[in-house]
């Protein structure tokens, strides 16, 4: 993750505990993505990134929450998701980043997907205690 | 979010008007299966135009409501997916299979009409 100067806007956290949560969650992304610039695919992109990030907090692990906040890095202006929970974490964090894992009822290319889009990913795992995923997308 | 289900001749017609949860598209691939089923539709549409995101659950379980289709003797058709949306799904590597694809609902119609009749 590289240094943010500021944030300009964080956004209240959305509590993720169903699935009407994810679609809240992805709405919200979308919003607030275009009011920070991006269009079109980037749009659908960024939506389709939280829909992922979210859902894995209800098919694995939830209660927990994602916020959306508006970043800036130099002159550049972006949108950062955090996705965290308090579930069981995830055991094996390489191979949850492989291609076609999945242990539930996905494709498997939820964050390997997510991590190939956005320009900054991190994901920060304890056993027994939760998962976070932060990712951010920079306007070019 | 419920996605009426219309009934035109031989064929069903979903037509999505909103984003929709998980269970919202479960409930719309057993509900197009059943359909199926009780009228003995040889085609069903699924139209996605308004469909906000095709990530990896609504492929999966656009891929799923074909082939339950096919195995109950039909065809399915999706509609309308928007070009951000293909550009998307392409993106994050989620692929729709064998699963037949059309730009609009009278294109879809010809298509069944080819491969139903």
């Amino acid at each position: 993750m590289n240094a943010i100067d500021t944030y300009l806007e964080g956004g209240p956290a959305i509590p993720i505990v169903r699935d009407t949560d994810v679609v809240t969650a992805r709405l919200a992304a979308r919003a607030l993505a275009s009011r920070v610039g991006f269009t079109g695919t980037d749009l659908v992109l960024i939506a389709s990134v939280v829909s992922e990030v979210a859902r894995n907090i209800v098919a694995y692990a939830g209660p927990g929450e994602v916020v959306l906040s508006v970043v800036q890095s130099r002159a550049r202006l972006g949108l950062q998701v955090i996705a965290r929970d308090q579930g069981p974490g995830i055991a094996d964090l390489s191979r949850a980043l492989e291609k076609g894992f999945s242990t539930s009822r996905s494709l498997g290319l939820g964050l390997t997907g997510s991590k190939r889009f956005m320009d900054e990913f991190s994901l920060e795992s304890t056993l027994g205690s939760g998962t976070t995923v932060t990712m951010r997308k920079w306007l070019s | 979010m419920r996605v009426p289900i219309l009934k035109q001749g031989d064929y069903v017609i979903a037509s999505i008007q909103s984003a929709l949860t998980d269970d919202d598209l479960m409930q719309l691939r057993d509900g197009l299966t059943a359909h199926v089923g009780r009228y003995r539709s040889k085609g069903v549409i699924v139209d996605v135009t308004a469909l906000d995101v095709m990530d990896s659950f609504a492929t999966r379980t656009v891929r799923d409501l074909a082939q339950m289709v096919r195995l109950r003797g039909a065809k399915t058709i999706i509609v309308g997916i928007q070009p951000e949306v293909a550009f998307a799904m392409v993106q994050l590597g989620l692929e729709l299979g064998d699963v037949g694809t059309a730009l609009d609902l009278e294109e879809a119609l010809e298509w069944l009409h080819h491969e139903c009749h």
